[in-house]
């Protein structure tokens, strides 16, 4: 149990900034983005502590994560939240942190909210393909997708993004 | 095309804010989560976890708060919003209607076990050192219970204040001085002056007259008699002669 306690700490430092840019790129907002990166690792916390010590020390950790967070997105979607006991209260909406100024980060918000608007099946790809920058195998592979169909759906994901067929509400 | 992949990849270079990793880890229960609390005491800092809570202390400083905890507890401690609802248990708490869980992992069993049993303790009654060292089958123990005591984590919650030196000095109390110790059990409906005066004059007993039983005199029983109804010993063996039983509530001595 220590074993896994310290795995899963190192695993929470090493991807926390990964996690979470996913969890923006995929819900299109900051309170979210913490909602399903904090729900992605609870869940990888309770599969860890259920894995025997090969398959935690095999585990390729970063597409496993994507995966993770993927089905944790779309379980929101369809309004099944897991229920976890919450006594640790809501997390809150921090402050701008001081690496990033306002702009930048009006920007990203605007930009993420942009994504957050494409018809799921298309975001999901092109998310991980062009923000996670996953290879079109992995992507396949966290989705549960044939390649072709990935991208197929990243070539017309970024094509509604730049504008033509502008999707607003499309999802 | 190009500048839309480039803009991307930005958002993949967000960055976690503050404090995520130690929010999750707090969730996952490898960390406890901290918030200071308004209440009747003041402010007081409370930590607690998914078994409990865990600390509180009347720390001048949420860094002074977090080093005592480091050092003493010993587990990861992040400060979040406290939940809707905490601030209300914790008054309910401190003003005995309700009983909140504690996380005493980490104690000795010995700790724990004069912890628990100094939670018995009700709202406006003390007891002496040596009646939580009987009472949880160590009657020899009466300083290493004083020690347990000073190092009790979670003050005010676990009711350390409500245990007195047997000769009617109020004693040190870790939670803010014997100053701050006073004020509580004031506060508590402990009438300190007669208190002390009995134990001034040796008397540690009261027995009520009509009953023939014997209790502390902070005793909830017996609190209707009048004040001449009133007899007081010194010790076990003098109200046993005097064909006093003791109490089975406030349990002076072993019935």
């Amino acid at each position: 149990m220590e074993g896994t306690e310290r795995v899963f700490e190192r695993l929470v430092r090493d991807h926390q900034d990964r996690v979470y840019a996913l969890g923006l790129a995929l819900t299109g907002n900051r309170h979210d983005a913490e909602e399903v990166a904090q729900d992605t690792f609870l869940r990888a916390y309770k599969a860890l502590a259920g894995y025997p010590p090969e398959r935690i020390r095999e585990l390729k950790q970063r597409p496993w994560l994507h995966r993770i967070a993927v089905n944790v997105v779309r379980n929101r979607v369809r309004g099944v939240r897991p229920r976890l006991v919450e006594l640790n209260g809501s997390e809150p909406d921090r402050g701008i942190g001081p690496e990033e100024d306002v702009l930048r980060r009006a920007e990203i918000d605007e930009l993420a909210s942009r994504v957050a608007c494409l018809p799921p099946r298309y975001r999901e790809a092109v998310v991980l393909r062009h923000v996670q920058e996953l290879s079109y195998a992995e992507v396949a592979d966290a989705l549960g997708q044939p390649v072709g169909t990935v991208k197929a759906n990243v070539h017309r994901g970024l094509k509604m993004l730049r504008g033509e067929n502008h999707g607003d509400g499309d999802d | 095309m190009a500048t839309v992949m480039i803009d991307l990849k930005r958002l993949g270079d967000v960055k976690a804010p503050a404090g995520f990793a130690e929010r999750v880890l707090a969730r996952a229960g490898m960390a406890d989560s901290y918030a200071v609390f308004e209440t009747v005491l003041g402010p007081v800092y409370v930590a607690w976890n998914q078994l409990g809570v865990s600390a509180a202390m009347r720390s001048k400083s949420a860094a002074e708060f977090e080093d005592w905890f480091r050092h003493d507890v010993g587990r990861k401690l992040v400060r979040v919003d406290p939940p809707a609802d905490l601030g209300r248990k914790i008054e309910d708490q401190l003003s005995g209607r309700r009983r909140l869980r504690f996380d005493l992992r980490g104690l000795t069993s010995f700790s724990q076990q004069v912890l628990h049993k100094t939670l018995e303790i009700p709202r406006g009654q003390v007891r002496p050192y040596g009646w939580i060292a009987r009472e949880i089958g160590h009657p020899a123990a009466v300083r290493a219970v004083g020690t347990a005591l000073a190092n009790n984590p979670i003050p005010y919650f676990i009711p350390c204040h409500r245990v007195v030196r047997s000769d009617g000095v109020i004693g040190n109390y870790g939670g803010g001085g014997p100053e701050a110790k006073r004020n509580i059990l004031t506060l508590e409906g402990v009438q300190l002056k007669r208190l002390e005066t009995l134990a001034r004059s040796g008397f540690r007993y009261e027995g009520v007259k009509s009953t023939k039983i014997f209790c502390f005199p902070t005793c909830y029983h017996g609190r209707h008699a009048r004040e001449e109804n009133f007899v007081f010993f010194h010790d076990e063996v003098e109200a046993r002669a005097a064909g006093y039983r003791p109490c089975k509530d406030c349990r002076p001595a072993v019935a």
